[in-house]
């Protein structure tokens, strides 16, 4: 006998979120006024809008409050230990290069736990998408400071107020050599939606910071109000400006936010800069990178049987 | 305004008060003013939103957007009448 559904039950199906997220997790342990919601369903969009192949795509977190990403959404995905989610992003491209690796994490554990690696991606031009929710903070560890921390904000571990000097993101993303940065609020949901696609698009490696409030440890110890207060910060103290130099887009405390599309070009990524080199060195005996064995197997048939039939 | 024969979109906010955290992201940001916080409580202790004038949505979905919850989504009232 088949109980009736309640309304949960038919909610969790009939949700259009049900095709990206895995339901049965939900609710999730997010706190009220956090962004990485929103940014999570921008990302959903920007895979509705897209011709992907949805079997072909992967999400690969660290730890974290955004960590969590990875096992919300219903992809092939990698929870990883702390930082590493780009190297392991990086060995699932190698392993695997026609699929669309997109790794979701926060800014201490992109920047902070695992800054070399993403530099080392960032240098390489590995062809993935990175997203980074930065929300100033370490919010499932209990506030400490991390390397975007704004000088003088309070956290846990500086309680009387940050005396480091933060990193710019898209600076430093544009500085190691990515192809592709941007820098959205979580308010601006639609720009994060079509900047995603573009990301998603654009072959090499792409850098989306997306700035996010947490409100549970960040806004309360700086005594910023809730989540909406957040919201109305983005919204009046926020600019657009493409293409914007990124030496000059960095974030004090509460200050003016730059934002938009900064860096887009063309640059070969690592693959291709294997294949060509290569190529040039060992000529014609060089097996070009990235086919599986069965791809190859199945060439080389097809190419006897072309011979035979030839003959 | 008339463009034509084109009709003004209608949408349906589907609400599921249990998820909700009550952080009123949806009740601020839509442009047309359907939600608002309610007054009664879920079972968490939060204030979710409920549908205050339901013929006002045009189906942007911000809502289902901004909702950090995945706790909101709206249906076209077209379709939702042709396939019933």
């Amino acid at each position: 006998m088949n109980a009736p559904m309640t309304d949960e039950e038919r909610f969790r199906k009939e949700n259009p979120m049900s095709e990206f997220l895995r339901m049965e997790r939900m609710p999730h342990i997010w706190c009220p006024g956090c962004g990485i919601g929103t940014v999570v369903n921008s990302f959903a969009e920007a895979l509705k809008k897209s011709d992907l192949d949805m079997d072909k795509v992967a999400v690969v977190s660290g730890i974290g409050c955004t960590g969590r990403v990875a096992g919300y959404m219903k992809f092939d995905s990698l929870h990883t230990t702390h930082g590493r989610a780009i190297p392991v992003a990086t060995g699932l491209k190698l392993a695997n290069p026609d699929m669309k690796v997109v790794v979701v994490s926060g800014d201490g554990d992109l920047t902070g736990i695992g800054g070399n690696h993403f530099i080392h991606a960032a240098r390489r031009n590995m062809d993935i998408t990175v997203i980074c929710v930065n929300n100033f903070t370490y919010g499932m560890t209990g506030g400490q400071v991390t390397p975007t921390t704004p000088t003088k904000a309070n956290a846990s571990t500086t309680p009387y107020g940050n005396y480091e000097y933060p990193f710019s993101l898209p600076f430093l993303a544009d500085a190691c050599g990515a192809t592709y940065v941007a820098r959205w609020t979580s308010l601006h949901a639609r720009n994060i939606t079509n900047s995603i696609s573009e990301a998603l698009k654009h072959k090499g490696f792409s850098f989306i910071e997306v700035i996010t409030p947490c409100t549970t440890l960040y806004a309360r110890r700086n005594r910023l109000g809730d989540g909406l207060d957040a919201l109305q910060y983005y919204h009046d103290d926020s600019e657009i400006v493409h293409g914007a130099d990124t030496r000059e887009v960095d974030i004090e405390f509460q200050s003016k936010i730059k934002m938009g599309t900064f860096v887009h070009r063309e640059k070969p990524t690592y693959l291709e800069a294997v294949n060509t080199h290569y190529a040039n060195v060992i000529g014609d005996e060089y097996q070009l990178y990235g086919k599986t064995t069965p791809e190859r197997e199945a060439e080389k048939k097809a190419q006897e049987q072309a011979n035979q039939g030839s003959k | 305004m008339r463009f034509g024969k084109l009709k003004q979109k209608t949408g349906i906010v589907h609400i599921n008060k249990l998820w909700c955290k009550g952080c009123g992201f949806c009740v601020k940001y839509c442009p047309t003013g359907v939600l608002e916080l309610s007054k009664e409580y879920n079972h968490k202790g939060y204030h979710p939103p409920y549908v205050k004038h339901a013929d006002q949505c045009r189906l942007c979905k911000f809502c289902e957007v901004i909702c950090p919850e995945f706790t909101i989504y709206v249906t076209d009232e077209e379709e939702e009448n042709h396939s019933a």
